[in-house]
């Protein structure tokens, strides 16, 4: 008897977990009423909560990008800060609806952890800071330094393959939060602090004296910084995705959150479609037929966002560089909207 | 199954088989086991279903890719180009160097502040109070931070070294000794040490068998002395065996060569020792108080000497009260070990649970993993303190 109770409780269990399956987290989003996303534990210029909590940054303007096209209401947002190594069981078990912190894509990510990056919206690489009175130029004269990184990053690997490819030794010394990381190499455990240059130079801004410390010149690795979603729900991905190249493509077409308005009025079919003047792109992934009307109109483009918060002229100074338009020397380069 | 154990008994008649309370009470235990078999037979479908859900890969084979990625202090040699699962062994090593040195320690420290919480000495008994109380009610994790980040800062740049003889340094990277370097055949003088104790243990059951007997007492402790010194050194000058050390020195960042400990690993050795020892300061004062003042004095009565009197009549009947509580403490000891990815050190938690997990993604296997590392540890420090329970255990007689 018990032998037929077990079978039909499992039955029951199977039939539970096929239900759950079929999840749809823009529906999810709408019931809830925002978007919640998935963010650094404060990295300035990316993802930063100033004295009152509000976030800011390019990926907090993301997260907004987001919340305006489904809710045109940029407060439609909670975040959440991760630490790297709880970032991608958070998003796996839907405790995030999308995460957009500093993470780096890559392959096993891509396809191992069951989720898929929509998009590049900063193109980095590893970079390494030194005290300036060490008086070292460059990072092949490193062997032998401690080295402080961050846990479960990119930035270990990479470290560990750099090393070995100039026959260097170093003594990793390997923190779970990010703060810890900066303080322990402030305190002088280590002589070296190593991720992606961006992150670097927006954890200089926040140093008494940044002038002592230096950048090296070299750049290690590749580290194409995109927001990522669960696999297995398309329109989801396709809405974070084409969020971010509505941004890119308003650049590219003059379209800024100052101008949209009158660019309504524009001749130019691509602006025409991209404002929901002609055509209707929005409904086909579940939005309006205004959605990137209403992400221009509340973050601005993707130039507006970079430079509001790591542009040259903010605290961080970071240059486009890599990060321009394709049409200005740099690879940025959405697909057009038609 | 536990079922097949029922079904015979149903055949007999209906009111015989619900008023037979042997019957019933069996009953009951099998919708108890039933019920446990579905839930953990549910828990397992809804997990392998949901993984697959959500396309992640799985298995336990990743534990033979490599790894990638280096670590700081490790037992064994290990660089980027080792697998996984010797990056499991490096922290579970690293954790059991951390468990015993730091239980050893603790030990040593708890007992020592618990007899003198214990002191007629009103000083010495206030400082224990004190120490307890302070160190008892601190959340370890702060304690781990004060000693990591103050005691760091506190310490001296690479180039202005606290140097002890020219031989050991102490500084912000670490504790740099020296390395013994033995020669080829020095497993002579090892052997000869190995010898001597156990011939000093030889010694002293012949000389209690011999007090046993006739009532005199052997003399033990100088002829032990001199085994343990004239034993090795005569290997040692016979084998003609070197030991040579390999001294830190200055290269470039930082010492090159010796031993080195680094502060990660020093801090959460103190911090941990010093946290539980305040525990096991008040399991062996609860313990000692535990021995009524009339074994002393019975103890006295029969003309025991002191040392005698506390070495086999109050210790060993403290020892009763204040196993089963030490046993928590080690084990609490070992299982905090996990907060030092707080503060670096690559023991398990952040070697395995930590990087590995997020290398490669596979969170419930790694976690599982960890978890039953953790349980075989906490079991074989309970069985093995267990045992000891057993035999100093008060016989009845």
């Amino acid at each position: 008897m018990s032998k037929r109770i077990v079978t039909i409780a499992v039955g029951a269990a199977l039939a539970f977990t096929v239900q759950a399956a079929q999840a749809d987290t823009l529906e999810d989003v709408k019931e809830k009423g925002y978007v919640q996303c998935g963010v650094t534990e404060g990295v300035p210029g990316f993802s930063n909560p100033d004295e009152n909590n509000e976030w800011s940054g390019i990926e907090a303007d993301y997260c907004m990008a987001l919340a305006a096209a489904i809710f045109d209401d940029t407060s439609a947002v909670r975040y959440r800060p991760l630490t790297s190594t709880e970032r991608f069981t958070a998003l796996s078990s839907g405790e995030v609806d999308v995460l957009a912190r500093t993470t780096t894509w890559t392959m096993s990510r891509d396809t191992q952890l069951g989720i898929n990056f929509t998009g590049t919206y900063y193109y980095d690489g590893q970079g390494f800071m030194v005290r300036a009175a060490d008086g070292i130029t460059s990072a092949l004269e490193l062997s032998g330094a401690a080295v402080c990184i961050e846990s479960g990053t990119t930035t270990e690997l990479n470290a560990a393959d750099y090393f070995e490819t100039n026959g260097m030794d170093y003594n990793p010394v390997v923190f779970v939060q990010q703060d810890e990381v900066v303080k322990a190499y402030q305190d002088g455990r280590c002589d070296v602090y190593t991720t992606d240059s961006s992150a670097i130079a927006a954890e200089r801004s926040k140093f008494a004296d940044p002038s002592e410390h230096i950048i090296l010149p070299e750049i290690i690795s590749k580290e194409p910084l995109g927001p990522s979603v669960r696999q297995g729900d398309d329109t989801w991905l396709n809405i974070n995705r084409w969020t971010l190249f509505a941004m890119i493509n308003a650049e590219e077409l003059g379209v800024t959150s100052e101008n949209v308005d009158e660019m309504l009025g524009s001749d130019n079919p691509s602006i025409k479609r991209l404002l929901g003047v002609e055509g209707d792109f929005g409904t086909p992934m579940g939005l309006d037929k205004d959605w990137a009307y209403r992400i221009i109109k509340a973050v601005g483009n993707y130039g507006e966002s970079y430079d509001r918060h790591i542009g040259p002229d903010t605290a961080i100074g970071l240059e486009r560089g890599l990060n321009a338009l394709w049409t200005k020397g740099g690879i940025l380069y959405a697909p057009p909207i038609r | 199954m536990a079922t097949q154990d029922v079904a015979p008994r149903r055949e007999s008649p209906k009111t015989s088989f619900f008023n037979d309370p042997k019957v019933r009470g069996l009953l009951y235990q099998v919708i108890v086991i039933a019920a446990l078999v579905v839930f953990v037979a549910f828990i397992w479908q809804n997990t392998l279903a949901n993984l697959a859900k959500q396309n992640k890969t799985t298995g336990f084979d990743f534990l033979w890719d490599t790894s990638g990625f280096d670590v700081l202090f490790s037992l064994i040699p290990y660089d980027r180009s080792s697998y996984y699962y010797q990056a499991l062994l490096v922290g579970l090593l690293n954790t059991g160097l951390v468990a015993v040195i730091g239980i050893v320690l603790a030990t040593m420290l708890g007992f020592f502040v618990g007899v003198a919480r214990l002191s007629n000495n009103w000083l010495v008994a206030r400082l224990a109070t004190i120490y307890i109380e302070l160190f008892r009610n601190i959340p370890l994790l702060l304690q781990l931070f004060f000693w990591y980040f103050a005691v760091l800062k506190s310490m001296p740049g690479v180039k202005q070294s606290y140097a002890f003889f020219e031989a050991a340094f102490l500084n912000q990277r670490g504790f740099y000794v020296p390395a013994p370097l033995p020669s080829e055949n020095f497993w002579i003088v090892v052997l000869s040490v190995v010898i001597a104790i156990g011939a000093v243990f030889y010694l002293r059951r012949r000389a209690r068998i011999h007090l046993e007997a006739t009532g005199n007492r052997m003399p033990v402790v100088l002829p032990a002395i001199g085994i343990l010194i004239v034993l090795p050194a005569l290997a040692w000058l016979l084998s003609g065996a070197t030991l040579d050390w390999d001294l830190p020195q200055l290269k470039g960042f930082n010492y090159q060569g010796g031993l080195t400990l680094p502060p990660e690993f020093l801090a959460l050795v103190f911090g941990l020792t010093i946290y539980t020892s305040a525990f096991i300061a008040e399991v062996v004062r609860a313990g000692i108080n535990s021995v009524s003042h009339g074994q002393t004095e019975a103890a006295q009565s029969l003309g025991l000497k002191d040392g005698d009197r506390l070495r086999l009549v109050i210790i060993p009947q403290a020892m009763r009260v204040i196993i089963p509580p030490l046993t928590s403490q080690y084990l609490n000891l070992t299982k905090n070990s996990s907060l030092a990815a707080f503060i670096g050190f690559p023991e398990l938690v952040s070697v395995f649970m930590g990087t590995t997990l997020n290398q490669t993604g596979r969170a419930i296997e790694v976690v599982a993993i960890t978890m039953l590392i953790y349980l075989t540890l906490s079991l074989g420090t309970s069985a093995f303190m267990n045992w000891y329970n057993e035999r100093v255990r008060l016989v009845e007689r």
